[in-house]
């Protein structure tokens, strides 16, 4: 799409969309905290309601801070454009919203955050969707899972709680021969250890709560498009090939071409589903993105050091990292994730579900949250928090077995999470 | 049909353009050849309505006009495409042979003819298929940042 300079990662994740703001030259993007926006004259109101311009009419569609964050991660991930939202979970309802309709399914990877997990299985049931949950390492399955009425193929980069990573190329190409679009969840790989895009996928979708944001301030979520689905080859996508009562019967992708999937976000997702992101917010996010590799550097060293001191510690049973040589996926993440795998792994405690209690109660640096990609160390145990609404074999599907405590690796010096890992196990395994 | 072009081609083109003959424009304001037509209109672009259904009435302050031949003493340097695929080439043909200052074909988004556009190319004109010069307009100078897309552009300055 450019030809300018073949910016590095670090200066577009300073830069990508932010230039001086352009009434008064600030330098750092201001935080537009205004609902409505005056037009010129009706011609141009008219022009604006009818998507033939684009600019700013109410923040509940557009805002001039949020669209600096929506250009900046849509050139991270090298898609044509990017529509924020208020959580990760409305960025998955908003990726999904202009594929499906009642009766519809989507494919999913059974290794997916519990939240997702039953946003899929039982929330989306109300509005007619379904899903088909399929292991994304039989790859077999998957493509028998795709039938007539499947819309898209859904997985994560790095799944949550962690310890695997999806081989991505595989599963696009079975995607690409069903006709349908891969979205993949990078909320926990960010597009600087993992680039769905390049790698094939059609959405590209965030939970901006974690990494991107990183220090635990605000939710947000996003969704980017690749800007590369023909939505006009089949008559499966009508929200964007067919013509759309509400805008006088215009066709999203006739009309926009590459950039089809994004306007109907704002145009259709953002306007009915009002799950907007504010400004606030925003700047928050982007002030984070600024610092993403520098940060992302230090996660996936800490984690890779505490991981291999644990998988070597006696009180525990096996640690869950696509990082460690041990993992059955080292090779796929070294091929794919070669930057890393993440900060985000489980571990097994001996002794079980009590020992897990005993020792998220007995930490002092790491918190205990249902968070993860803060600059602070986080632990949670699944099986009795943000998995505890699934089935017993839904959470060993999930990585997430009663035994099992996620860590999420912050930024701090290493040896003192190492330290009070120690001091904590000693006390969650003692007689 | 996703060619690429680069921004610098686009930029040129969008810069050096000042007369768009418009071919296939629609008098129904929410088609997209109606309202891309009065976009580079209020742009600064002098564009001339082409289409035979409605020869001879007022669009967007100009005449329509029924064919490019009646376009000879105008100085078109560009000619945008919004008809079919299969009606490209005599449109091509045509161009170049009615407009000496042609130095532009644009087909519009899911408009595309490897033929025409290598017989145009040959006589010297750039050509541009399945793009819209709206949305490169907006992408290039900035008004697709309102909307979160990625224009590419990294700048420091005003």
């Amino acid at each position: 799409m450019t030809d300018g300079p073949n910016y590095g990662f670090d200066t577009l994740q300073v830069h990508a969309g932010a230039r001086p703001d352009p009434a008064t030259g600030a330098r750092q993007t201001p935080i537009y905290q205004s609902t409505s926006y005056v037009f010129r004259d009706a011609d141009h109101a008219a022009a604006l309601f009818n998507l033939q311009e684009v600019g700013y009419i109410y923040s509940r569609l557009t805002n001039p801070t949020v669209a600096v964050l929506q250009e900046r991660i849509a050139t991270l991930e090298g898609g044509v454009g990017a529509v924020c939202c208020s959580s990760g979970h409305a960025a998955q309802i908003m990726s999904l919203f202009p594929l499906m309709g009642p009766g519809c399914n989507v494919v999913v990877s059974t290794r997916l955050y519990g939240g997702s997990i039953t946003q899929f299985s039982q929330t989306i049931k109300r509005f007619g969707w379904s899903a088909t949950f399929v292991d994304f390492d039989d790859t077999d399955a998957v493509a028998a899972a795709i039938d007539d009425d499947t819309r898209a193929v859904f997985c994560e980069s790095v799944s949550n709680p962690g310890g695997y990573v999806t081989d991505i190329p595989a599963i696009a190409a079975i995607a690409d021969k069903a006709g349908l679009p891969l979205i993949v969840d990078n909320t926990s790989a960010t597009p600087y250890l993992c680039r769905p895009i390049e790698m094939g996928a059609t959405l590209v979708v965030h939970s901006t709560t974690k990494y991107l944001t990183g220090s635990g301030t605000v939710t947000g979520g996003c969704v980017v498009d690749s800007g590369k689905f023909d939505w006009s080859q089949s008559d499966k996508f009508p929200s964007l090939s067919a013509p759309e009562p509400a805008y006088h019967g215009l066709k999203f992708h006739e009309t926009f071409g590459e950039l089809a999937f994004t306007f109907h976000g704002i145009a259709i997702g953002l306007r009915d589903l009002g799950m907007t992101m504010n400004p606030q917010g925003a700047h928050y996010t982007l002030l984070g993105i600024e610092t993403l590799s520098l940060r992302m550097d230090r996660h996936v060293a800490n984690a890779k050091k505490i991981a291999a001191w644990l998988e070597k510690d006696d009180r525990i049973e096996k640690v869950t990292y696509a990082g460690l040589e041990s993992s059955p996926y080292a090779e796929r993440a070294g091929k794919l994730y070669p930057k890393g795998a993440g900060a985000l792994f489980t571990c097994a405690v001996k002794g079980g579900y009590d020992a897990c209690i005993k020792l998220v109660d007995n930490l002092e640096i790491f918190s205990h949250v249902a968070n993860l990609g803060d600059t602070r160390s986080l632990i949670i145990h699944p099986a009795s928090t943000t998995h505890r609404q699934l089935t017993e074999e839904q959470q060993e599907a999930a990585g997430a077995a009663p035994d099992t405590v996620r860590l999420s690796i912050g930024i701090e010096t290493v040896e003192d999470l190492l330290a009070d890992l120690d001091q904590a196990l000693n006390k969650a395994t003692a007689a | 049909m996703n060619e690429n072009y680069s921004d610098d081609l686009l930029r040129t083109v969008l810069k050096r353009t000042k007369v768009i003959a418009c071919i296939g424009v629609s008098t129904n304001p929410i088609r997209p050849s109606h309202y891309v037509a009065r976009y580079m209109g209020l742009r600064g672009y002098r564009v001339i309505p082409v289409n035979p259904v409605y020869a001879g009435e007022e669009l967007l302050g100009e005449i329509v006009r029924g064919d490019l031949s009646e376009l000879t003493d105008e100085t078109v340097d560009m000619v945008d495409i919004f008809r079919r695929s299969e009606a490209v080439p005599p449109i091509v043909t045509q161009s170049l042979s009615l407009l000496p200052a042609l130095q532009t074909i644009w087909m519009q988004i899911g408009v595309c003819h490897a033929e025409a556009a290598a017989e145009a190319e040959a006589a010297g004109v750039t050509v541009i298929q399945n793009r819209c010069p709206k949305i490169e307009y907006q992408r290039l100078f900035g008004e697709l940042r309102k909307g979160g897309f990625n224009t590419g552009i990294i700048s420091s300055r005003l």
